[in-house]
């Protein structure tokens, strides 16, 4: 059975010009311990549809779906304590900033002991223990010491580790790093990949990476959806999407890549992939 | 060739006062960098953050002075803390930040923001300042009508090419491109480098573009210089570099990067298979 399960999904946000439909009829499955990557470029809707799967998205927004389940469960019916149970603790989520989603004001150790406080209902010396484990486990260096840091005082890639032994604090079934490294450095990138895939497979999780660069598709990806304006237009494993690309669009963002430049120019997407009129005004 | 740019063994010191808890401290931002570019050239500089690619951008902009070390320009020594800082050495050095969101004042109309460089540089009257705003945004691929806007109502991409239209205002012969692309969708990405490309060959402008992507400093470079807590460790042209890095922080960041071709996908599938 298929872990996380979404067919015809629209969601449209109400604006002062109309409705916006930011996706539009999305369909995708990922089973268990599988490596999905969600790739699009900025407004493809990408973040918006696992947003809306995560019920996280502000009342401005209208979602509908045929089907949308966890584990067989129903999440778009069901009462928002009951999503709160689940959200969290069995899908949890990474976000882009990691500077910027955790709250300056508290400790991390206070961040994380909240999360197993509140969804595991551990103990003070309990959660404490397990806090200094998750932090090792993420390679963290004196875990013990670092509780004690507010988010200011470490940087970047730490951060960033920080909110990754957050999100995997209830050994979530799956989870869902949105552009977890675009805002680090190669080197510090690198490291954060090897460790989401590390955790990935020991725990074996289900996960969800959404991106825009394609070398992080092709480093970590088992099957690959890509979107545009709202729309899939293409899910493919991640070697034939490489080696055959189907959609026109897949082809024209290959191409982009400075890396497979021919030449002094280097086509742009405009000039490859034109526009399908009956997706135009689609996502508008 | 024309060298347009020189610096030899610049070096580049913070000094964070002490107070009363705590002992004055000396940052090393820079440690003596040296390099040239000829004219119509680039120059990629490359380094993660805190390496002092920036601190060394600020001082090749004339916006911060050097330490020790001499900074050339045009054959001429520069040292603004002397007040070799004409007009005509501003007029000469332009920069084009990374984030346009941030660079643009959402306050201003794009002609104000493309007119302004010659208001506070040049004694260029109104009508003639109107010209020249509205041919820069025509060079740089956007449209008459565009010049009364607002920032907001353009994309990131567009957004990206009213600054770079800024920077070209005065005519500068040396462009300093501060992560120009990395805040830019791949394909919008795509056209603000066809676009940094032609407008190097139909200016002669001889650019230093800082980035951390391999990818897009091999395909724009002529030379490359890889910096690493305030050292130049690399330095050569963009073959040389990528066929044979020799510092083993540059063999790092390649090994970092991630590589999106068949053959890389096909061996880690079959890692994976195997574990």
């Amino acid at each position: 059975m298929a872990l996380l399960e979404i067919e015809n999904l629209v969601v449209e946000f109400q604006t002062a010009t109309g409705p916006f439909r930011a996706v539009d009829g999305v369909s995708m499955k990922v089973h268990e311990k599988e490596v999905l990557a969600i790739v699009g470029e900025s407004g493809s809707g990408k973040s918006v549809s696992m947003l809306a799967a995560m019920g996280l998205l502000p009342w401005t927004a209208k979602v509908t779906a045929d089907k949308l389940t966890f584990n067989g469960r129903d999440l778009l019916g069901m009462s928002s304590a009951e999503r709160k149970k689940i959200i969290g603790k069995d899908i949890s989520m990474i976000f882009q900033e990691p500077v910027a989603s955790l709250n300056p004001c508290f400790t991390v150790g206070f961040q994380i002991e909240e999360v197993l406080r509140i969804h595991l209902g551990l103990d003070k010396t309990a959660r404490r223990k397990r806090a200094i484990e998750l932090f090792e486990a993420v390679g963290i260096p004196d875990p013990a010491e670092r509780l004690g840091h507010y988010p200011h005082q470490m940087s970047g890639g730490q951060c960033q580790r920080v909110m990754i032994a957050i999100a995997i604090a209830c050994n979530p079934k799956l989870l869902i790093a949105d552009e977890p490294t675009t805002a680090l450095d190669v080197t510090i990138q690198k490291q954060i990949l090897d460790l989401l895939m590390r955790l990935q497979a020991e725990h074996g999780m289900g996960l969800i990476m959404i991106t825009h660069n394609m070398g992080v598709v092709a480093e970590t990806a088992d099957r690959v959806v890509v979107q545009y304006k709202g729309r899939k237009m293409e899910e493919a494993d991640v070697l034939s999407l490489f080696e055959s690309p189907k959609s026109n669009y897949t082809r024209a963002l290959l191409a982009a890549l400075p890396d497979n430049a021919t030449g002094d120019r280097l086509p742009t997407i405009s000039e490859l992939f034109v526009d399908e009129p009956s997706l135009q005004g689609a996502a508008r | 060739m024309t060298v347009v740019l020189e610096a030899r063994n610049l070096v580049r010191d913070y000094h964070i006062p002490g107070g009363l808890m705590k002992k004055a401290k000396t940052v090393h931002a820079l440690k003596g960098v040296s390099f040239s570019v000829e004219k119509g050239k680039t120059l990629a500089i490359v380094g993660e953050s805190g390496c002092g690619k920036s601190t060394l951008g600020r001082i090749l902009t004339l916006i911060d002075p050097a330490t020790s070390g001499d900074l050339l320009i045009d054959g001429n020594k520069i040292d603004i803390t002397k007040g070799d800082l004409t007009p005509e050495m501003r007029r000469k050095v332009q920069i084009v930040f990374q984030n346009p969101y941030g660079s643009l004042n959402p306050r201003q109309k794009i002609g104000d923001i493309l007119t302004e460089p010659l208001i506070i540089n040049t004694k260029t009257p109104a009508d003639e300042r109107r010209e020249r705003g509205m041919a820069m945004l025509k060079k740089v691929g956007l449209d008459e009508k565009h010049y009364n806007r607002y920032p907001h109502m353009f994309s990131g991409g567009q957004r990206q090419r009213i600054a770079i239209a800024r920077a070209l205002m005065l005519n500068p012969k040396l462009l300093v491109l501060d992560e120009p692309v990395s805040a830019l969708d791949l394909s919008v990405q795509a056209q603000v480098l066809n676009l940094l490309a032609d407008l190097q060959d139909e200016f002669q402008l001889t650019y230093v573009f800082i980035s951390h992507d391999l990818s897009v400093v091999r395909y724009i470079a002529d030379d490359v210089m890889v910096m690493y807590f305030g050292e130049a460790v690399e330095y050569g042209s963009r073959d040389e570099v990528f066929a044979d890095p020799k510092h083993s922080y540059t063999k790092t960041l390649f090994a970092a990067t991630p590589r999106a071709d068949v053959a890389s996908i096909k061996a880690r599938l079959a890692k994976k298979q195997a574990a």
